[in-house]
């Protein structure tokens, strides 16, 4: 491959460019729809950075995300499609609720505890995916979505059954006080915990992607199977440590769930928040750095849906519609980009994408 | 043969159509080399579209013909980034599923549960008059009827007829199909967009024949990912497209007796979790080859036949780009 070196400004406007057109598609589906996009513009961009108390609605959806988010990365580098994060989730809710509800421990180790079970719950439920796809030659795809049904069955019976909380069967109790997560402040109702332990996430992972012998063999696992075999890397164990992390991180973002957002289990704990992370992942270009700030944007929506809908009375599910158009435009845009542009983008390695390209 | 039997798999037929006709659709387009893995998003949108259409007109055919389109479109989507613009199919076909759903919750409120027409069942007069199989194959709607033929008609232009070995060489070997003058990137156009007009009709027949209405076909949610998985189990073949599709109707239907008969197994998990671990045990059982192990029970000579009937190759180019050089 012939590297031609393009100056920055370049590589940026082609970073930049299928977003906003992708930005572009939403605004026109937005005025067919007899919306004025700058005032959705507007109350999203409130909604994101308006007052103490939106913020932190915005990043208490943001911190879940985020976490699933990191984790896809990892198994998007590898080359893996982990549908099955949203029953990741779902696992690492469940491994949290155990000790709240049934232990009484002192709270710090309550929620350590809680920490650690519900990132080995997701890592469970990741290794399976793993397993059934190393071992039985099952597709990540199918094994992630079988295994998202049965997390889905497991803790809606927990909740209907055995953890049920009496003369509600949608819910169990709610945990008792002490084992909340703290806060920041009552106004601002973030987890500083959660925060800290998200930023050391994201700053190990984009270590470990750009600066680690693993992080080598991930990409040339993810590039090229047969090659990375070739070249000695082991292939299966890549992966499969690939599952475990993103399960942990999605399980972590699943804790945040049941012991912050609500402090209780309920079936649909995890809220298609995995299936959103994937869309953020690739929004992003699979590009660790920019995870975050894609995640928080699509978070602002998200969060701000139902404010969207008191002042815009612009529907909540249009939001979610609208996540979808972005990312598919996004997709389609860089592949025209692609075709017309081959050489800008072949003489920048790093953009070059390994897995929204069939090699 | 007591008469509840029989009932049982006449309602586990027609439960099982939109199944085969799902898997047939993936089928037609697996066969060609492409994947459409946006089934579970477009069964819902083209359910709902499907059901809104014959509810405005008042007519059955522009409902099915709604849905047709809207399954059809979705999958030229997919040809389109994945021939035209060299994305990924998986990528493509996994935003598309999420946004068909997503898009199906927003445009079907109005529905909410509003009543419609629906198709009825209009027995095939002869056939249904012999004992037994007459009743369970042959009372029910023209969309059963379809899918008996479509099973049929889909094997016999695969393996029986001329431009079928073209569309079976398109997705075996590309460079080869190409060299004989199939244009290949134009039939796997054809044959997506075919695929996915009967994926769109495999959701018609949810809301206008199975669960009518919208939203109730939300119990089925997960269908078209059954549907592909389906497809892996019948190694790419109409009849076993039908099997496959038959039992997993009954395994259904099985886990909803063992239900009712408090066999003391949580619903929950029966319901939601049992087809899936069915499921990935098949998969298991066919990927891993450990069928030919189970057909040693077998006689002899009886084994050679089953494990034609039971060999799963995928088209040697499937999810492959093709590019005529």
């Amino acid at each position: 491959m012939n590297h031609t070196p393009r100056s920055l400004g370049l590589r940026l406007v082609f970073l930049v460019l299928p977003l906003l057109v992708a930005l572009f598609v939403s605004a026109v589906i937005l005025l067919l729809l007899n919306q004025e996009p700058g005032e959705v513009l507007r109350q999203a961009w409130r909604g994101a950075f308006g007052n103490e108390r939106r913020i932190a609605s915005v990043l208490n959806y943001w911190i879940p995300l985020s976490f699933a988010a990191m984790g896809l990365v990892i198994t998007f580098r590898a080359g893996l499609w982990n549908i099955g994060i949203e029953g990741q989730m779902i696992m690492g809710a469940v491994f949290a609720t155990y000790i709240p509800l049934y232990v009484p421990l002192p709270p710090i180790l309550t929620i350590s505890l809680s920490l650690v079970l519900a990132a080995t719950g997701g890592a469970i439920w990741a290794v399976l995916v793993g397993v059934l796809r190393n071992r039985f030659g099952v597709h990540e795809i199918f094994g992630g979505v079988a295994l998202n049904a049965i997390a889905a069955g497991i803790s809606l019976y927990l909740v209907r059954g055995p953890w049920a909380l009496v003369g509600n069967n949608n819910q169990t109790p709610v945990f008792p006080r002490e084992t909340w997560l703290p806060t920041i402040s009552d106004r601002f109702g973030v987890s500083q915990l959660m925060l800290i332990l998200l930023v050391i996430a994201v700053l190990s992972i984009i270590f470990l992607m750009g600066r680690s012998r693993w992080g080598l063999q991930l990409k040339a696992t993810g590039r090229n199977r047969q090659s990375a075999l070739l070249l000695g890397v082991s292939v299966r164990s890549v992966s499969l440590s690939a599952f475990i992390l993103c399960g942990a991180l999605a399980g972590i973002g699943g804790a945040h769930r049941v012991l912050h957002t609500y402090h209780y289990l309920l079936p649909n704990v995890a809220g298609g928040i995995g299936f959103l992370g994937l869309l953020v992942v690739m929004l992003s270009g699979f590009h660790a750095a920019i995870v975050p700030l894609v995640a928080y944007f699509m978070a602002a929506l998200s969060a701000g849906s139902t404010r969207f809908q008191t002042l815009l009375r612009l529907d909540p599910s249009l939001i979610d519609v609208l996540q979808g158009i972005l990312v598919l435009t996004y997709v389609l845009f860089s592949g025209i980009q692609d075709r017309f542009f081959p050489r800008i983008r072949e003489g920048n390695e790093e953009m070059k994408k390994e897995i929204t390209t069939n090699e | 043969m007591n008469e509840a039997l029989i009932n049982t798999l006449n309602s586990l037929v027609s439960n099982a159509t939109p199944l085969v006709i799902a898997a047939i659709g993936e089928t037609i387009t697996e066969r060609a080399g492409v994947i459409n893995l946006s089934l579970n998003g477009s069964i819902l949108l083209a359910a709902m579209v499907g059901f809104a259409a014959a509810l405005a007109t008042d007519t059955l055919l522009l409902g099915l013909g709604a849905a047709v389109i809207v399954g059809a479109v979705i999958a030229t989507i997919i040809a389109f980034s994945t021939i035209q613009l060299r994305r990924d199919q998986v990528a493509v076909g996994f935003v598309l599923t999420l946004l068909a759903a997503k898009l199906a919750d927003f445009l079907g409120q109005p529905l909410n549960s509003a009543s419609g027409p629906s198709f009825s069942k209009q027995p095939i007069p002869l056939l249904a008059d012999i004992p037994i199989l007459g009743h369970i194959f042959f009372e029910h709607n023209i969309l059963v009827y379809f899918s008996f033929v479509l099973v049929i008609g889909c094997w016999f232009w695969l393996f029986r007829t001329r431009p079928g070995l073209a569309h079976r060489a398109i997705g075996e070997r590309p460079e080869a199909a190409y060299a004989r003058g199939t244009s290949v990137n134009r039939m796997r156009y054809v044959y997506t967009a075919v695929g996915g007009g009967l994926v769109g009709l495999a959701g018609a027949s949810y809301s206008l024949s199975i669960k009518i209405g919208w939203p109730s076909i939300i119990s089925y949610n997960g269908d078209g990912w059954i549907a592909l998985a389906i497809v892996i189990f019948a190694g790419w073949h109409p009849f076993r497209v039908l099997l496959g599709a038959y039992m997993l109707s009954a395994l259904r239907a099985a886990a909803s007796d063992i239900q009712k008969s408090s066999l003391n197994i949580p619903a929950e998990l029966l319901n939601t979790g049992l087809p899936w671990i069915l499921l990935i045990v098949t998969l298991i059982l066919v990927n891993t080859g450990q069928i030919d192990r189970l057909l040693i029970a077998l006689p002899a000579r009886m084994r050679g036949r089953f494990q034609a009937l039971l060999k799963s190759d995928a088209p040697a180019a499937l999810g492959e780009r093709f590019e005529a050089s």
